[in-house]
């Protein structure tokens, strides 16, 4: 079973982003199950949904607490609340933001990971692009379905067809594609860094 | 069709293949998307003929659909937590008056301190109103729950609460087998009412009832439960048949036949539950599950029989009787009255208090070695308990306990992750 806690604010999508994401993992013929905090959600307060994708059944009800992946939404929230709780050591880390780790603070904790788990993404940047709008999340499932190699980008691709349709949908299409091809270039290079 | 849907929608969907003639309701979380859901089906006219009324209350949500199925209309509402306690009075008329209704509970805690998240106290707290009570594990039996709901009910002219936990079902994503419109319509045939409200064939329904006659018109909703232990099985059985899965019955059971040490629940912690047993019996454990679907009628005699093999047993149940310990427990007990069964209560889940797998592999040791106390609360903070217990003794103005106890835990509100 692979598990996905995705850290975020209010208004950014983060229970959406993990209900697409179930549907893509369903979509490639994977059980999957998605869930949010179940938090009184305001525009603003830190949210976090879970995703679990699995080939069995998934009767599990706990909230995730050792994930296989981290998407983190807010960079800000890194320093507000404790994300890498129960984090695996060989996990993926994906953050929306435009600075390094360094920049973020993260210099120390990365060492001794494998630096091609540990990607960023300037996603809200790719959202305002694509979509004119400051919306992280699906930009955030493209650089996911890199990352990880979990899912691939088409099904992501069919996940936002399914949920949107006209100019939104293509818009959304267009970001995830382009944050999928970011991190997959930022992947190849941390391997021949490596 | 296979689809991976929101417990919500996917309640919605099952409800609108039933073809209710009334829906009404009013927003409660956690089952709000229920009914939006449903509203948005009878707006676009993907469900009709079905009138969607927009009450002012609960008990204005139980008491249109009280008239609604007394006028011979096929009637569905949901609602949770202080929601279905506003609406109590209505709830035991509807049973009284023998009204087929069926009732989504979106299982949450109840007040005060207020709580929007899942345990069962809602449901519980009328468990003595004559409603039949069928608790889901997940959201595929939620579902198929919903249509044995509508059949099982208007065969005994009796309404039925369909329960699922709040937020942990209703709000989460998995795939579900949406039936097709053909094998619901095969299955639930339309609603023949054993009385109607008809001008043209004036009736009173509802008449005072003295000394004289109540006991025997009460104990005609007891009889319909007792019916009901018969019918759920076999209703089940045809479920299957047409469907061409197991879905529901009276309880189900997992890894029971030489299981010493068995655990007993509702809804959707045994799946939580089941996951922590395979674990265990890798480790040479021999335990196993029993699963209660129907709370109301409750089934006595397989409760007893799927005990009847263990050694001991474990109620793990989102629930207090505060003053006594559990609810399901007593219930549990009254089943295996007489065998010497060893018994244990464990509370826990309540107001959506995680119920994690370390947390039950410690506590299903704890009953297979029977070192538990009869009753124990999962994951208590008795620190906390305890300091708040220590400060009412120490000062008269100790204070209002609910922010004492946030307070000393350093939370500032409720608002958390996990």
């Amino acid at each position: 079973m692979f598990q996905v806690r995705i850290h975020g604010r209010g208004g950014q999508g983060v229970v959406t982003a993990a209900e697409m994401l179930s549907v893509a993992a369903f979509g490639e013929g994977h059980h999957a199950q998605a869930f949010p905090s179940f938090g009184s959600e305001r525009t603003g307060a830190p949210v976090v949904s879970f995703c679990r994708i699995s080939d069995r059944e998934i009767r599990l009800r706990e909230p995730i607490m050792e994930p296989d992946a981290l998407i983190i939404q807010d960079p800000t929230l890194l320093h507000q609340v404790d994300v890498f709780a129960g984090f695996k050591h060989d996990g993926y880390v994906l953050i929306n933001t435009a600075r390094s780790f360094d920049e973020l603070g993260l210099g120390e904790l990365i060492q001794g990971h494998d630096p091609a788990h540990w990607c960023t993404v300037p996603a809200t940047e790719i959202g305002l692009k694509h979509l004119g709008r400051p919306i992280p999340n699906v930009p955030l499932l493209g650089g996911f379905a890199a990352i990880s190699g979990i899912i691939k980008l088409e099904s992501v691709i069919k996940a936002i067809n399914s949920k949107f349709s006209g100019k939104v949908a293509e818009g959304n299409i267009a970001a995830a594609t382009e944050a999928c091809q970011i991190v997959l270039a930022e992947k190849q290079a941390a391997a021949q860094g490596a | 069709m296979l689809k991976q849907v929101e417990g919500s929608k996917a309640v919605a969907e099952s409800v609108a293949l039933c073809h209710p003639e009334v829906i009404c309701a009013y927003p409660i979380s956690p089952q709000t998307h229920i009914v939006e859901a449903l509203g948005k089906m009878v707006k676009a006219g993907e469900l009709a003929p079905c009138e969607f009324i927009n009450v002012e209350s609960e008990f204005a949500a139980m008491s249109v659909a009280i008239g609604a199925s007394a006028a011979g209309a096929r009637s569905y509402t949901a609602t949770a937590s202080q929601g279905l306690l506003f609406m109590a009075e209505a709830v035991y008329n509807a049973s009284g008056l023998g009204l087929p209704i069926v009732m989504t509970v979106a299982n949450r805690a109840i007040g005060a301190p207020i709580n929007i998240w899942n345990d069962h106290s809602d449901a519980l707290s009328q468990r003595d109103s004559g409603w039949l009570q069928l608790f889901a594990e997940n959201n595929q039996e939620a579902v198929d729950l919903h249509i044995q709901a509508f059949r099982l009910g208007e065969e005994l002219s009796m309404p039925v609460m369909v329960c699922m936990d709040g937020f942990i079902l209703t709000h989460a994503f998995e795939q579900v087998d949406i039936p097709s419109q053909e094998q619901v319509d095969a299955y639930l045939p339309p609603f023949d009412p054993r009385q109607v409200l008809d001008p043209a064939e004036p009736i009173s329904i509802g008449a005072m009832v003295g000394p004289e006659a109540f006991m025997e018109v009460r104990y005609l909703a007891h009889a319909k439960q007792l019916q009901a232990l018969e019918r759920i099985p076999q209703l089940a059985k045809e479920f299957k048949d047409v469907f061409g899965r197991d879905s529901c019955g009276l309880v189900q059971t997992y890894c029971a036949d030489d299981a010493e040490t068995m655990i007993v629940a509702m809804g959707s912690v045994l799946g939580t539950i089941k996951d922590v047993v395979d674990e265990m019996r890798a480790d040479g454990h021999r335990i196993g599950v029993l699963g209660i679907t129907s709370y109301r009628p409750f089934p006595l005699a397989e409760v007893r029989a799927a005990l009847s093999r263990c050694k001991r047993f474990l109620v793990l149940e989102k629930s207090l009787a505060v003053g006594l310990g559990g609810i399901l427990a007593t219930d549990v007990r009254m089943a295996v009255t007489g065998t010497g069964l060893k018994g244990f209560t464990t509370v826990a889940g309540l107001g959506g208090r995680p119920i994690p797998k370390a947390s039950l592999h410690q506590l299903f040791r704890e009953a297979a070695q029977e070192t538990l106390a009869p009753v124990s609360f999962l994951d208590l903070d008795w620190n906390a308990v305890n300091k708040q217990l220590e400060r009412e003794r120490q000062t008269r103005h100790s204070g209002p306990r609910a922010e004492n106890i946030l307070h000393d835990k350093g939370i500032a509100s409720a608002a958390k992750f996990g």
